[in-house]
């Protein structure tokens, strides 16, 4: 769409780290072959996903108005991005920002992003990552390669991939952490990207690390990979060694699984082999063809935490040592350290400061609410507080130089979708709450109840059943404007919004948790939502809610204020909320809320949504995309291997010939190596060895004989490859391309064959 | 130097104009209801009024000095807008267009212009909407094709001064940029006399196709 999009290769080349640039381009001749019909619509869906470039709500090129279902007419007609996806619909990019830490360049390149491709809006998720929405598919190169130069990747931010690895934002300045987890979490983050053993994965996978196991901000066992640092004594040597308790099989979904105890002590140097172990075996015997049983918790639960244990650890064993597993931690180590700007100021009293001529109020608030202390003396941290997540672009350039003002540009995001500056000397915080507050990201109430979380829903989300930003931004409204009954007890309690059932509000960990249902009155669809009380927070996640009773969206601000009601009233000394929702039990609680389950007869306003004026409908809904495809390495080989072709095919036109011949030579390497990996997952990518191995398992077999013309085509590799030295002329660069293309069709038809017979269990 | 714009003379550049975003300022901001537009918006989504493909309205109400709330369409976005806490009506254009620069500022312009004549007309009764015909924000949203600097501004006033005369048939007008390079490359322009809607279209009579 951008006018720009053809000149940001050019402008960034020399900027953007190597592997990151090489990605991208990639990416962008698939969206070239896409458009050309070259690539087939579920691998471009999956490759797309992988890259962060997620569907919308009407991808599918249509939406009811309100009046009638409109088709909607896209420029481009009938080329999809997806199945049922078309490729002019608006998408959502996702970007990874690994434990959430960010610096202020990059703030100023999200800035950027958001107004020149989105709607001037960046949004802070639950994980940390960062999503801009209404995104067109061509304008993606472009931000990738502009994310790129800022250091900052898409990849694997969506698909079936390890998503972001996600940290406490409190990591390093903590008072009761165990040690930093953050070079650990980045070293996690780097390993496991784009890494062999994790592109085969029946679902997503994520991990999570958290320096304490008492608090929240690491959720550790609601992720597939829970991380929570510890210390021991080695009872041989004495010495202290620093390592982590491991937990796995956690999620959320419709049904939420706590992780389950893997150890209970890994010495560090085990983090990434262990990560590397799992990943192997949940690629291995993971579910596949059943999307809803295909994440690791399935796999958790089927085969018993012991069992599981056993398979890594036999894993671990046979692994290949590589040196990254240490390398990683020791440049991470090396390359971390954050320091303070400014000298801590030891002796202020938070509560006395002064400074701020007639907001003395709101900056104690605001104190209270939004500052912690951090471990070292005289600094804390700063929570900015976003509503829904949401921040413009204005206001991201405005934080940049917060940051480049107060500290060494130490920001982070939160999984509850705010900011939290770090390392702020306690003297600068009246004028960096006034800095905050001319920006208008001054509002106090971080992590309180005014503080709501909430997934995007219906808004963007194809999924999304109930609009659970517009009941979070009326729940906030009415709490601002204190509707709802003022105490302390209740300040403290946190509300959590999904959509849907899919939990990606994360309502299941919250004291009053909601998500999306429908349900029919009078003929009429409604939108309701479930209740869920009691879930725990702390604890990183330690317990779930307990579902209660749906209500009509229209009535959820009564049932806050009905809860917080009766917990102010009827709650024991000392009592916190889920032991409140504990003692009165589901019955009791339904019995309170049941009047609200029936909206007031004649009351039309309850037939449509909050902030959404059009008749509520179902309609919209759309086939998600959180698991993407599953699509085979086979499948990701061949389609590589297209690629390189048609990159050879443009050599070819622009008359490169050397390149074109190498292009093309491996683009037929590239093909045998997914037909052999098929059987044999760790063929290197030394071309002898590949040629040896497809000969050996796919032409002395005669798997890869055409019907006619027997093994010709796997005679054309076997050629290139003893030539491979020798210095190609233009024409015979011309035939290898060629030749390339026969030799790839055949693998497509060696891969369809052998798929069929395994289908019919002949093999 | 960026690829988007070239040099003419040693001092002077030539930009091109694309993605251009135009803002009507609001009379009485306080008194406009953001709520009471999510209907409209709608509506304007059903009834396809425009000629540019219409999609969804995206409600950011709850962010302070926001995009408000905006009708995201395939070509172009309208919103009713108030980033700098400067609340306008503002058109956003995402697809390329081709053209001159005159053909572009000239169907960004007439594109808000009527939108605004819209949305006077169809908003609520007992509700208040209308621009307050002398505020003008004009951005180009493509930082490589127009990046904000010395050159480019000076390239963009010359643009704006040729279409500003047109536009506001002569009448002096007060015109700056924003001095920010990080920001988007932005003019500001205050007319002298106020005009409506109707007069604004009536100096761009005679549209080109574009």
């Amino acid at each position: 769409m951008k006018a720009s999009n053809s000149h940001w290769k050019s402008q960034l080349d020399g900027k953007m780290p190597e592997p990151l640039a090489r990605e991208i381009d990639i990416f962008e001749t698939e969206i070239a072959l896409r458009k050309q019909g070259k690539l087939e619509e579920r691998l471009f869906a999956e490759t797309r996903l992988r890259r962060g470039a997620y569907g919308q709500r009407y991808d599918n090129g249509q939406r009811n108005d309100g009046r009638k279902v409109q088709k909607l007419n896209f420029p481009s007609g009938d080329l999809t991005k997806g199945p049922n996806t078309m490729w002019d619909a608006p998408g959502m990019q996702r970007i990874k920002i690994p434990g959430g830490g960010l610096n202020a360049s990059q703030l100023e390149t999200l800035a950027e992003l958001a107004e020149e491709y989105s709607d001037g809006i960046a949004h802070v998720t639950t994980r940390q990552d960062v999503q801009l929405h209404y995104v067109h598919i061509d304008d993606t190169p472009s931000i990738m390669r502009r994310l790129a130069a800022a250091n900052i990747t898409t990849r694997e931010a969506c698909g079936n991939s390890v998503r972001n690895v996600t940290a406490c934002p409190y990591a390093g300045v903590c008072q009761d952490e165990t040690f930093d987890v953050t070079p650990y979490a980045r070293a996690l983050s780097r390993f496991l990207l784009g890494h062999p053993d994790c592109q085969n994965f029946g679902r997503k996978f994520k991990p999570a690390f958290s320096g304490c196991a008492q608090h929240a901000c690491g959720l550790t066992s609601l992720h597939d990979l829970g991380l929570i640092a510890k210390k021991r004594v080695n009872e041989v040597t004495g010495r202290e060694e620093v390592g982590f308790e491991m937990y796995v099989g956690g999620g959320l979904g419709a049904v939420p699984y706590p992780a389950k105890l893997f150890e209970s002590f890994i010495p560090a140097e085990e983090l990434l082999p262990l990560a590397q172990a799992v990943a192997r075996v949940f690629a291995r015997l993971g579910e596949k063809k059943n999307r809803s049983r295909a994440r690791l918790k399935f796999l958790v639960q089927d085969l018993g935490i012991e069992k599981f244990r056993e398979l890594v650890l036999e894993e671990r064993k046979i692994l290949p040592v590589d040196p990254r597993w240490t390398d990683y931690l020791s440049e991470a180590q090396a390359q971390f350290a954050e320091a303070p700007l400014k000298p801590g100021a030891e002796s202020v009293d938070l509560v006395t400061i002064s400074g701020l001529n007639g907001a003395s109020e709101d900056f104690k608030k605001w104190l209270k609410t939004n500052t912690r202390s951090q471990r070292q003396a005289g600094y804390v941290t700063v929570t900015v507080t976003l509503p829904l997540g949401d921040i413009t672009a204005n206001q991201l350039r405005a934080l940049s130089d917060i940051v480049r003002c107060y500290t060494r540009e130490t920001i982070r995001t939160t999984v509850e979708q705010n900011f939290v500056i770090r390392w702020v000397s306690k003297s600068d915080l009246p004028e960096l709450y006034k800095a905050l507050r001319a920006v208008k990201l001054g509002r106090p109430g971080a992590g309180a109840l005014v503080d709501v979380v909430s997934c995007p829903g219906t808004d963007t989300c194809k999924l999304g059943i109930s609009s659970s930003r517009g009941l979070a931004a009326e729940l906030r409204k009415q709490i601002g404007e204190n509707s709802f009954v003022s105490d302390q007890a209740v300040e403290d309690l946190h509300i959590k919004i999904s959509g849907c059932f899919n939990s990606c509000g994360q309502h299941h960990i919250a004291d009053l948790g909601f998500y999306g249902v429908s349900r029919k009155i009078s003929g009429y669809a409604v939108p309701h939502f479930q209740v869920v009380l009691g879930g725990e927070w702390e604890h990183n996640a330690g317990s779930y809610g307990l579902p209660v009773v749906a209500i009509p969206s229209k009535n959820i601000p009564q049932v806050v204020n009905r809860l917080t009601e009766a917990f102010v009233k009827e709650r024991l000394s000392g009592e916190i909320f889920k032991e409140f929702v504990k003692r009165k039990g589901k019955a009791a609680l339904k019995n309170m809320l049941d009047d609200l389950a029936r909206p007031p007869a004649g009351d039309r306003s309850f037939f449509s949504d909050w902030g959404d004026p059009r008749e509520y409908s179902l309609g919209d809904m759309g086939v998600g995309e959180c698991a993407g495809e599953v699509i085979s390495p086979v499948d990701f080989g061949l389609g590589a291997a297209e690629r390189e072709l048609f990159e050879a095919q443009l050599a070819l036109e622009k008359g490169d010939q050397k390149q074109a011949g190498d292009l093309a030579y491996r683009s037929m390497l590239t093909a045998a190596r997914a037909l052999v990996q098929a059987e044999y997952t760790d063929i290197s990518h030394d071309a002898d060895d590949i040629v040896s191995e497809f000969r050996q398992r796919y032409y002395d077999t005669q798997l890869f004989f055409d019907p006619f013309a027997g093994g010709k085509f796997a005679n054309y590799l076997f050629d290139a490859h003893a030539r491979a030295d020798q210095t190609r002329s233009a024409e015979s660069s011309r035939y290898l391309v060629e030749e390339a293309q026969l030799f790839i069709d055949a693998a497509h038809s060696c891969s369809n064959k052998l798929s069929t017979a395994v289908g019919a269990g002949a093999r | 130097m960026s690829r988007g714009i070239q040099w003419i003379r040693e001092e002077q550049v030539k930009v091109e104009l694309q993605h251009i975003n135009v803002k009507l300022a609001l009379r009485d901001p306080d008194e406009v209801d953001l709520n009471a537009l999510i209907p409209v918006f709608h509506s304007w989504i059903q009834d396809q009024v425009c000629g540019e493909l219409l999609l969804d309205v995206a409600d950011y109400r709850h962010v302070p000095d926001g995009p408000g709330v905006v009708v995201i369409g395939h070509e172009a976005d309208y919103s009713v807008d108030n980033s700098d806490g400067r609340l306008g009506l503002r058109y956003n254009r995402k697809a390329v267009i081709a053209g001159t620069n005159q053909d572009r500022l000239e169907q960004a312009v007439r594109s808000v212009i009527r939108a605004a004549q819209r949305l006077e007309e169809d908003v609520p009764e007992g509700k208040q909407l209308a621009i307050n015909g002398q505020e003008i924000e004009i951005w180009i949203n493509d930082r490589l094709l127009a990046p904000s600097r010395e050159e480019t501004r000076s390239a963009l006033e010359s643009e704006l001064r040729t279409f500003l005369h047109k536009l506001f048939a002569g009448n002096s007008y007060t015109l700056s940029f924003d001095p920010d390079p990080r920001r988007l490359l932005t003019a500001r322009i205050a007319c002298d006399r106020k005009f409506s809607v109707s007069e604004l279209l009536e100096t761009l009579k005679e549209p080109k196709i574009l």
